[in-house]
């Protein structure tokens, strides 16, 4: 075979890389082969650019029992049972078609769950879009979130909570991480490990077809508008749930030695990776995979992405046992090879081998340390002095006030009421969803036969980390562990997406390796294990990549889920501000919507403080005291207020003279001004000198704001909004 | 009481509805596969919610065709309790088992959300227990739940007071705003002549516990147990106090 630069180009390899397989395999690869190390050794499968970075990641706690490198990872919840959780981005397609490419995200992430053995419970979504002026975002996020909703709506699994964020930076380039937690016996948890040479492999599930070939290679190069449409998978939920329902009753029959779901290079990273974990060799035959269409070539059938189909390993006795099983539940299962002890993939046409490859040599893609280098127009955006800008009116007739200010911050997108996407989605199926989405700051899953729940979330400030991806990282992990301590959880596990721009260009290397740091630093301060994850770099078009966007997927456990509060206000009850009484405008949402900036330093963050700042509200939720909690993130403080006097449907009368003179005087700075560690609780008034006594005991700021009564927000002489008002703007920004 | 409820491939409530049964009435219950024909030991059935055969073609197109639905009928038409939820209440539209269609949402999107009905029959063995006016808050998670019959049709029902179940608001009005997905008439539930098969839009199985938002909906799951007895009196039917006619 000739190898011309468009054919590497074709499988997104390097002249270099390309002399290191023909080094290391002591010959040509053929066409075949060739197409295999394409995908394998795509950043999307080779995690060639962030392998070396991600060494940095703290992976261990006495609770993991499963951390990086199987399907998704575990952590120990008590009463035997683990959780087990991963997120997955599918930025790449979701960019040219978003239904489906939001969808099949959906749907391999929730494989990823249940190849662990585990019964899936929740699916969240973290979405980033930009602004909905632009007719092209507004079809990508309709079709994004409706994409969402009918795959985890047939499949039965509620999709409970998420995030969502609108920033031009992401235009080109909308991101959709999809996460799954799921829920096993920690004695059933099942490895994707091959072994035992003879045992055989099947492919159960869906016929393969030519869709989405090369999809693993299409998600790591630039520009997905350039590639074409066919690299799009298309999903169907039903066969899913199918193909759910037999592989956990397969799995519980203990017939089964290794399953693994193929997704990104499909038969390819399946095989080799299965393979490679159990340090084994493979040799498939793909005659005798069940084909959508005629006059497939193996190429085409090692690479196709066809959605909905699973590698089982089995010993030939049970064979019989495992394929009643799937019949049963409808599903094809075909016998496609065995396991070997070779170490080789080998891969036969009807008998004739069509390619052979070391299965180390595939699933060990090179990697590369490249040095950073911090983009100096950002450097200059967070250095730019805000204190000039001029502050809010005081009175209506100087100015814009902050009655005003704060309507137009609930009508922000980044801000308003989340409910015309999440009504949409089911979130009551299961009938464990304790707290739904817009009810608390995470959603609260209980766990049926157990008094246990399980708070999930996911978070992160693309501001924040645009202006400091160190900084900004540290911001998503500690604000992703306070929404699961905001309901009462203890953070457990972390489940990472890191969606960056091209890492080849020095610029996103910085911030790719900053925002790992910044991430390592703040999980080691929290003591929370990451223990799953996915990189998706080259989300960028025309050389600007997306802002950085370490998104955190965050899992918390409540060991008495009837425990667990909201963030509505309960009626009447005392306001308490915990935390620091200083903000800031740097990369605030307020400084985005009323002066059009992205700049200025993001809020600093000490972890110490945060630390004890969360275990004070899981102490006072657990004793009983905290009524309602609620962080205070995108908007501040007076926004946070807005959001609990909503939700509550109750109004309130605070003071927050003390803030705006802690805030250099300034009114914008006190009310709209963001900060880390930062919860505002309410208590009934007898509680008052127990969570001040509590605040004490942690060393904590604290400052009391006020009370809650009547049906109108007022905020010292400030401003004064009915809630009648609130409501009206908050639920406008998104329908 | 036992009960059976009916899982086609992709039916996605079922374990809700066995959930429901089990831990919050604590009565026997089972799985019934779409492939199964004998129901003999069952007294009472329900057809869960989910996306039988994908809701592919036409939601409950496909289901009414399944060897199942047969012994089903025959179970209804001798007079045994049926409930159908959700995707239950279209495939048994579509069964020609209950008047009327589903059709798209009029917001044609899918809604999932807590909602008013107001109990507007109690002469069915899945209402009996409450009186008409009676105001349940149920959960409802759906994108083809729009009720629709012609005129005529819809005439008969209301005369017939063969609407069991409407939309309404938190004080039991009938109102556009309380209706989620723009059914006529805001029905949320109909049964049939007979009364013994009922259906239903919003899902009972899954408020039977106040931990996760409510159980009032096993004040319909527990009515059928008072229908029990009769059941027991008068085998595979109900009494003719339950019929329309």
């Amino acid at each position: 075979m000739q190898v011309t630069p468009e054919i590497l180009a074709e499988v997104a390899l390097t002249e270099d890389e390309y002399r290191l397989i023909v080094e290391r395999l002591g010959r040509e690869p053929n066409a075949v082969e060739l197409g295999m190390f394409g995908a394998m050794w795509s950043e999307h499968c080779g995690y060639k650019n962030s392998r070396p970075l991600l060494k940095r990641l703290p992976t261990s706690g006495p609770r993991v029992v499963q951390g990086p490198g199987e399907n998704a990872g575990a952590v120990e919840i008590g009463d035997g049972l683990v959780a087990v959780l991963k997120i997955e981005s599918h930025n790449h397609p979701s960019a040219v078609e978003p239904f489906q490419g939001a969808a099949t995200g959906v749907g391999g992430i929730v494989r990823d769950i249940f190849t662990m053995g585990a019964r899936p419970v929740a699916i969240l979504d973290s979405l980033r879009f930009g602004p909905l002026e632009e007719s092209r975002n507004r079809y990508l996020f309709h079709g994004v979130v409706g994409g969402i909703g009918w795959y985890g709506n047939c499949l039965g699994i509620p999709t409970v909570a998420g995030d969502i964020f609108f920033d031009p930076g992401y235009s080109a380039n909308p991101l959709v991480n999809a996460m799954c937690v799921g829920v096993a016996r920690r004695d059933a948890l099942v490895r994707a490990r091959a072994s035992g040479p003879g045992n055989l492999v099947l492919l159960v599930g869906a016929d393969t077809g030519r869709d989405g070939i090369h999809g693993a290679t299409f998600a790591s190069v630039e520009d997905p508008e350039k590639s074409h449409r066919g690299v799009v998978q298309v999903g169907n939920p039903f066969l899913e749930k199918l193909l759910l329902e037999a592989c956990l009753e397969a799995l519980e029959s203990g017939c089964v030695v290794a399953m693994q779901d193929l997704g990104a290079a499909g038969l390819t990273s399946s095989t080799a990776e299965t393979a490679a974990r159990g340090g084994v060799g493979v040799e498939i035959d793909v005659a005798k995979v069940p084909r959508r269409e005629a006059g497939m070539t193996p190429y085409e059938v090692m690479l196709s992405e066809s959605q909905e189909r699973m590698l089982v390993i089995v010993e030939p006795s049970k064979l019989e046992v495992v394929e009643a099983i799937f019949r049963r539940w409808e599903l094809h299962v075909a016998v496609i090879g065995r396991v070997t002890d070779d170490g080789m993939l080998r891969v036969l046409d009807d008998g004739r081998p069509v390619a052979e490859v070391p299965v180390q040599l595939l699933t060990e893609a090179p990697t590369y340390v490249r040095d950073g280098r911090e983009d100096p127009e950002l450097a200059a955006l967070r250095n730019r002095d805000l204190a000039t800008l001029p502050d809010l009116a005081r009175s209506p007739d100087e100015g814009i006030g902050a009655r005003e200010a704060l309507l137009a911050l609930l009508r922000s997108p980044n801000v308003a009421s989340r409910r015309p996407v999440y009504r949409t989605y089911d979130h009551t199926i299961l009938t464990n969803t304790v707290l739904a989405p817009g009810e608390g700051d995470a959603a609260v899953i209980r766990i049926k036969g157990t008094r246990l729940g399980l708070a999930v979330k996911t978070d992160c400030n693309p501001r924040y980390c645009l202006l400091d991806p160190y900084l900004g990282a540290q911001h998503a992990v500690a604000e992703a562990a306070r929404n699961v301590s905001c309901v009462g959880a203890e953070p457990v596990a972390i489940t990472d997406c890191l969606n960056f721009g091209n890492p080849e260009r020095p610029e996103v290397y910085y911030q790719l390796s900053r925002a790992i740091e910044g991430m390592a630093v703040a999980c080691e301060a929290l003591e929370i294990p990451i223990v799953s994850g996915n990189a998706s770099l080259y989300n960028e078009t025309g050389g600007r990549a997306i802002p950085p966007t370490p998104t955190i997927g965050i899992v918390g456990l409540l060991n008495d889920v009837r425990k667990r509060v909201g963030l509505a206000f309960a009626g009447q009850g005392v306001v308490y501000l915990v935390g620091p009484a200083e903000a800031t405008l740097g990369a605030s949402e307020y400084l985005a919507r009323f002066h059009g900036l992205t700049a200025g330093v993001p809020p600093s963050l000490d972890l110490e403080l945060e630390q004890r700042v969360q275990r004070a509200v899981r102490e006072g939720i657990a004793r009983g005291i905290v009524l309602a909690a609620h962080d205070c993130s995108e908007g501040g403080l007076a926004v946070a207020l807005a959001e609990s006097c909503i939700a509550g449907e109750i109004g309130g009368r605070f003071e927050i003279e003390a803030l705006v003179e802690a805030n250099g005087g300034r009114i914008d700075r006190a009310l709209f001004g963001e900060a880390g560690s930062r919860v505002l609780v309410q208590v009934a008034p007898e509680s008052e000198s127990t969570l001040v006594a509590l605040l004490r005991s942690y060393r904590l700021p604290y400052l009391r704001l006020g009370e809650t009564a009547g049906d109108a927000l007022i905020i010292g002489d400030l401003l004064r909004v009915s809630l009648r008002e609130l409501v009206a703007a908050w639920t406008s920004g998104l329908s | 009481m036992r009960f059976g409820v009916i899982t086609f491939p992709g039916s996605n409530g079922d374990h809700d509805a066995l959930m429901a049964v089990e831990m919050g009435l604590g009565q026997p219950v089972e799985l019934v596969w779409h492939t199964e024909t004998d129901l003999s030991r069952f007294d009472c059935l329900i057809i869960p919610g989910g996306f039988s055969y994908g809701d592919y073609l036409r939601a409950g197109a496909i289901a009414r065709f399944a060897p199942v639905m047969e012994s089903v009928r025959a179970f209804a038409e001798a007079g045994g309790p049926v409930l159908g939820i959700c995707n239950g209440f279209q495939i048994l539209t579509e069964a020609g088992l209950l008047p009327g269609a589903l059709l798209r949402n009029a917001s044609l999107s899918f809604e999932c959300a807590w909602v008013f009905v107001r109990v507007e029959n109690d002469r069915t063995p899945w209402t009996q227990a409450l009186a008409p006016g009676t105001i349940l808050r149920l959960p409802i998670a759906h994108g083809e739940g729009r009720y629709y019959a012609d005129t005529a049709t819809l005439e008969q029902l209301e005369r017939d007071r063969r609407v069991v179940f409407r939309y309404v608001d938190a004080d039991g009005r009938v109102t556009p705003e309380a209706n989620p997905n723009g059914s006529l008439n805001n029905i949320a539930g109909v049964c049939n002549e007979r009364g013994n098969v009922v259906g239903l839009m919003p899902h009972p199985e899954r408020a039977y516990d106040r931990l996760v938002g409510g159980d009032d909906g096993l004040r319909v799951l527990s009515a059928v147990l008072r229908a029990g007895v009769e059941v027991a009196s008068t085998p595979r039917g109900l009494g003719s106090g339950h019929t329309q006619r």
